[in-house]
């Protein structure tokens, strides 16, 4: 690894001085399973790396504030697997956190780090768009906050400004119970980025919202407004109609090596379908708890 | 900071002090400064568990982490499972049911299930696969680490 200065603020303000100051030369290190990766191949090669993992402001959490969860952009993917709210209530975010790569990787990786690497193949990517997250960001101007559709350009490229960190994503507690799921698939089981990553959100009034991810530079979301597609007992011509018109905006590229986009797009379309059904169910569960 | 950093780590419990240079990894500082070759080196990209340790009470893959980031922390590794000289019963269970062929593995494979072991009792076959998921072996001894794991969790609910 080429050498760099290492960094360790204590408080956001130092952090975004630093950043600021620095500009392109200088990279956050959060978890750093992606990014010390690049450091070690070279593809990246800061002159100085800024940790977030000493600032006050920054401790890593799950909290509940105004009817919105608040999750810290350095909590780790174990802890937000195991968080008894997420899995309530966000089911399709804790099990997207629970197949990020290895126990190891997971103890490490944060979901800040996960959404401003940015990668097509980021599994809570769909899910965040599934559950209506708001990224919370810090900067030189102060504070800002972007709905998540906003967040992704392309593959490694976010809307995140010089001089900005991500300090929290926010998830809106639903009015009305909700069902959802976090679909994928692997070369194999276990230790894999995704070829396919889908989810899906069915809420009471029956609204469907799908997200997916790894079939084209950034993950998509759509959704029906309808109700149609949440609707069993919908004419089943009108069902796949309105699916292949959501799934539209897949275009897997064919220079990927983890799979041909012909797979990819078959995939999607099982999934989105197999998606569909699961939430519609865990609603279902989920009003008959109430 | 640049040039070399000085930090605190308190290592298979003990406390030591001394410098690192702010791109070596933990793994690297493990192996070369403290001589601590129990950790293996192997993929370097997080994918194989070779260089697997415990980082305030969570394990990680050192080969991932900057020796910068442990600064003020608690690592332990394969050599801080034994004590006295005597294997932890974990150790004992791996040899007993010949999980070990080349053995280059085997540590990240003991200090992973190790970990195991302390948050889930008595795992499953499927939590033991889960759980040593981040661990790979070449010479495939899957099924007998997996029954060494089981073997030493069974040992441990008899001994208590
Ligand atoms: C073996 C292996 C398996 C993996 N498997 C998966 C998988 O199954 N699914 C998956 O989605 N990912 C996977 N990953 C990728 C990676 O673990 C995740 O993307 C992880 O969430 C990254 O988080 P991190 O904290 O480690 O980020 P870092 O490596 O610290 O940072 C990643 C990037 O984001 C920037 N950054 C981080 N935090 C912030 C912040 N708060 N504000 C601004 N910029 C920031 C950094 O500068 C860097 O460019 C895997 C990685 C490895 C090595």
């Amino acid at each position: 690894m080429h050498a760099f200065s290492y960094e360790r603020p204590a408080t956001l303000a130092r952090a975004v001085a630093l950043l600021e100051a620095h500009g392109p030369e200088a990279r956050v290190l959060a978890g750093g399973t992606d990014l010390i990766i690049r450091l070690r191949d070279g593809s990246l090669a800061p002159t100085v790396v800024v940790d977030l993992k000493r600032i006050a402001e920054l401790e890593p959490g799950i909290r509940e504030a105004d009817g919105r969860l608040v999750i810290g952009a350095t909590t780790v993917m174990t802890d937000i697997a195991a968080d008894a709210r997420i899995r309530r209530r966000f089911e399709a975010l804790a099990e997207a956190a629970a197949v990020v790569g290895s126990v190891q990787i997971r103890n490490r990786a944060t979901l800040g780090g996960n959404i401003c690497n940015a990668s097509p193949a980021a599994d809570t990517a769909p899910a965040l768009l599934v559950h209506g997250a708001v990224v919370v960001i810090a900067g030189p101007s102060g504070s800002r906050r972007i709905p998540i559709d906003g967040w992704f350009v392309r593959s490694g490229v976010t809307t995140l400004g010089r001089g900005e960190l991500v300090t929290a994503i926010e998830l809106p507690l639903p009015a009305a119970p909700m069902g959802s799921v976090h679909l994928r698939r692997t070369r194999r089981r276990g230790h894999d980025l995704a070829s396919v990553t889908l989810c899906c959100g069915v809420d009471a009034s029956g609204v469907t919202r799908l997200a997916y991810g790894s079939v084209g530079p950034r993950p998509v979301l759509a959704v029906d407004a309808t109700g149609v597609l949440a609707d069993r007992d919908a004419a089943p011509d009108a069902r796949t109609g309105l699916l292949e018109r959501m799934l539209a905006e897949a275009t897997p590229s064919a220079r990927s090596m983890r799979a041909s986009p012909d797979y990819r797009l078959a995939m999607l379309r099982v999934l989105a379908r197999r998606g569909v059904d699961i939430a519609t169910a865990r609603l279902a569960a989920a009003e008959g708890r109430r | 900071m640049s040039g070399r950093i000085p930090i605190q780590v308190t290592v298979n419990g003990r406390a030591r002090a001394f410098e690192v240079a702010a791109h070596h990894t933990l793994l690297e500082v493990l192996r070369d400064d403290l001589q601590l070759t129990g950790t293996k080196e192997c993929c370097l990209v997080g994918e194989c568990g070779a260089c697997t340790v415990r980082l305030d009470g969570r394990i990680v893959d050192s080969c991932l982490v900057l020796a910068v980031e442990a600064d003020g922390g608690e690592v332990t590794t394969v050599e801080g499972l034994a004590s006295d000289g005597r294997l932890s019963r974990l150790q004992g269970a791996f040899l007993d049911e010949g999980a070990v062929q080349c053995g280059f593995c085997i540590p990240g494979q003991i200090v992973a299930a190790d970990d195991l072991l302390r948050r889930v009792a008595r795992p499953t076959v499927g939590e033991i696969q889960e759980g040593l998921a981040g661990n790979l072996c070449r010479c495939a001894c899957y099924g007998q680490i997996t029954a060494a794991v089981a073997a030493a969790a069974a040992a441990e609910a008899g001994a208590r």
